[in-house]
């Protein structure tokens, strides 16, 4: 699909493509200042002229941060949560999408109703009965704590996401399916499947991104194991309001930031793709 | 919807004979429900009986003493709801919460739009610098963000009092400079899913169409209002109602960048409140109360949006 350019004349393109670059500079700059203020020696942050570049590079915040008790630990931790909430929560949106999608059945339409109600459910809210909900399991301070509620939170989006994909999958399709003698089962895995793929990847960044941020849930349901926690929280040990060791905070920061981007730069094209597959519906 | 992929199935299995196919282990009629049951229980144990439990202890006297079991679980009806409404303190941070999330909203849509638009009219270098620092902003979790930008605003080294020749003047000291902070910082976040999920929907519409509509002598101005923007509607919405919801419950910006809710409480917000009133004071009836109140203007705010998109010929 080529991009709807026809329309512009030639000196407003020049000022737009300027204006362009000019906004990426502004939006890339808080990243630039966090990845750099993290590779200054430490007497460099705290100077009153800061400089946009460093003179003498030194990875002594990232040995701070790696050297404080439990960090790689966090690390993990955060990895396994997002990790098994993207994975799960694709997974059961995917077999939810394709029941309301590709079945006629009693108490559809109220199903997708609900399912986009539920969406709107501020799930910080339900901080306090989750956090009592969670002791009566006896699952405080486990990562179970955080991951369960984040699947279900991830859900009601990644199905309403995943409907658009699923429905776009000719009917045709799937008779010639069962035509050559494939199964059920087959058919969604084999064929259904591998066609959604770019929506689920779509969805898996909306469930990745909250997981990974959170820190409303780390800090309610992690209280005493901190062995238990999550970046967010390991981050904010190097955060003290009043004073802060900048050095390690923006190191800390960079650690937490660079696998998100990395898995953006790797699913850009097939999450656009995937938006306009979801708004196209 | 056409047809029903089901019934077809069934036509072409009759056809054929059981022998052929694989035997299928469950009716069709309990297939969807099967497919449907990890999404219901998950949902429903996780979603649906924590909202129930929520109203069921925002009518309850329920703090550190009744959690210990000190104390008997009393039922107080609406007295929590009563407390809450006849507190100055909620009613300033409920006001508070509606018009930062309000200004939010505005501010993020106003700059993923324009942006959007803008995207439709640069070559690919371009294009691509803006997307990947967007990508970049995105990707940036709230903590982090939260102190790159406070670092960014710092009165002795950060770079932006130094550009705009400010000193060292406090930006989280004055309530409004505070929430100023802290909604660039939620804009410059947040808008980037509002863009490239408008950029999307521009590019899903075909160039015939606007080719046809400049031919026809529209200006583009015309063309913005009268082809694109009913065509992009549904998106705006999706765009908007994630909005409201994601700014509405702001926490961990101002949690972190105003050090749990600015000098006093100034800079408090919903979201904020009642993690202080449920977890550090152990009022969690009162707590829960809230989480109420913002689950009500939550769904009010979004049905009443649908509603307005439904009278306006579209379905959702």
């Amino acid at each position: 699909m080529k991009p709807v350019r026809v329309l512009v004349r030639r000196p407003w393109r020049a000022a737009a493509e300027a204006s362009a670059l000019l906004v990426a500079a502004v939006v890339a700059f808080p990243l630039y200042w966090m990845v750099l203020s993290a590779f200054r020696p430490a007497g460099e942050i705290e100077s009153d002229e800061p400089r946009p570049w460093t003179l003498a590079p030194t990875l002594d915040s990232f040995r701070r941060v790696f050297g404080q008790q439990d960090f790689g630990r966090y690390f993990l931790n955060s990895l396994l949560v997002a990790g098994t909430v993207v994975i799960a929560s694709a997974l059961i949106a995917f077999l939810a999408a394709t029941a309301v999608t590709r079945f006629r059945f009693r108490f559809r339409t109220t199903l997708l109703i609900l399912f986009l109600v539920a969406q709107m459910v501020p799930v910080e809210a339900l901080t306090i009965p989750l956090f009592f909900l969670m002791r009566d399991a006896g699952r405080l301070n486990t990562l179970a704590s955080l991951i369960l509620p984040h699947i279900a939170f991830s859900l009601p989006f990644a199905i309403w996401m995943l409907r658009g994909f699923v429905k776009a999958v000719p009917e045709a399709l799937e008779e010639a399916a069962y035509i050559d003698g494939a199964s059920r089962t087959r058919f969604m895995w084999r064929i259904l499947f591998p066609l959604v793929f770019p929506g689920l990847v779509a969805t898996s960044v909306f469930s990745f991104i909250s997981t990974w941020n959170d820190f409303l849930f780390a800090k309610s349901f992690i209280i005493s194991d901190t062995s238990q926690s999550t970046l967010p929280m390991a981050l904010l040990v190097f955060y003290d309001p009043d004073d802060p060791d900048w050095g390690g905070v923006m190191a800390a920061s960079t650690v937490m930031t660079v696998p998100v981007l990395i898995f953006f730069v790797l699913v850009q094209r097939r999450l656009v793709s995937g938006l306009a597959g979801a708004v196209k519906d | 919807m056409s047809g029903t992929p089901a019934g077809a199935v069934r036509r072409t299995r009759s056809r054929r004979g059981p022998a052929h196919g694989t035997p299928r282990p469950w009716p069709d009629r309990s297939l969807p429900w099967i497919y449907l049951a990890p999404a219901l229980l998950v949902l429903g144990g996780l979603l649906v009986y924590p909202v129930w439990q929520l109203g069921l202890i925002s009518l309850l006297e329920y703090t550190q003493a009744q959690v210990s079991g000190g104390e008997p679980t009393s039922f107080r009806g609406l007295g929590n709801y009563r407390e809450l409404f006849g507190d100055e303190q909620f009613r300033q941070v409920l006001l508070t919460t509606v018009l930062f999330a309000a200004a939010c909203v505005g501010g993020t849509l106003a700059v993923g739009c324009g942006l959007a638009v803008l995207l439709t009219r640069v070559r690919a270098l371009p294009r691509l610098a803006l997307m990947l620092a967007a990508l970049g902003a995105w990707a940036t979790p709230a903590v982090t963000g939260s102190t790159v930008w406070l670092l960014l605003f710092d009165p002795d080294f950060g770079p932006v009092n130094r550009v705009l020749g400010l000193g060292d003047h406090s930006w989280t000291y004055g309530r409004y400079s505070a929430f100023l902070l802290v909604l660039l910082e939620v804009v410059w976040c947040s808008f980037p899913f509002v863009m490239v999920t408008v950029y999307a929907g521009i590019r899903a519409v075909p160039s015939e169409v606007l080719e046809a509509a400049a031919l026809d002598g529209a200006s583009q101005w015309r063309i913005w209002r009268s082809v694109l923007a009913p065509m992009l509607r549904p998106i705006l919405a999706i765009v908007t109602i994630q909005s409201v919801i994601w700014d509405f419950k702001v926490f961990t910006q101002i949690y972190v960048m105003t050090n749990g809710g600015g000098i006093a409480g100034q800079n408090l917000v919903l979201n904020v409140y009642a993690y202080q009133r449920a977890f550090a004071s152990s009022e969690y009836g009162l707590g829960s109360a809230i989480g109420v109140v913002m689950l009500l203007i939550l769904l009010a705010v979004t049905l009443g949006y649908l509603r307005l998109l439904r009278r306006q010929g579209e379905v959702l």
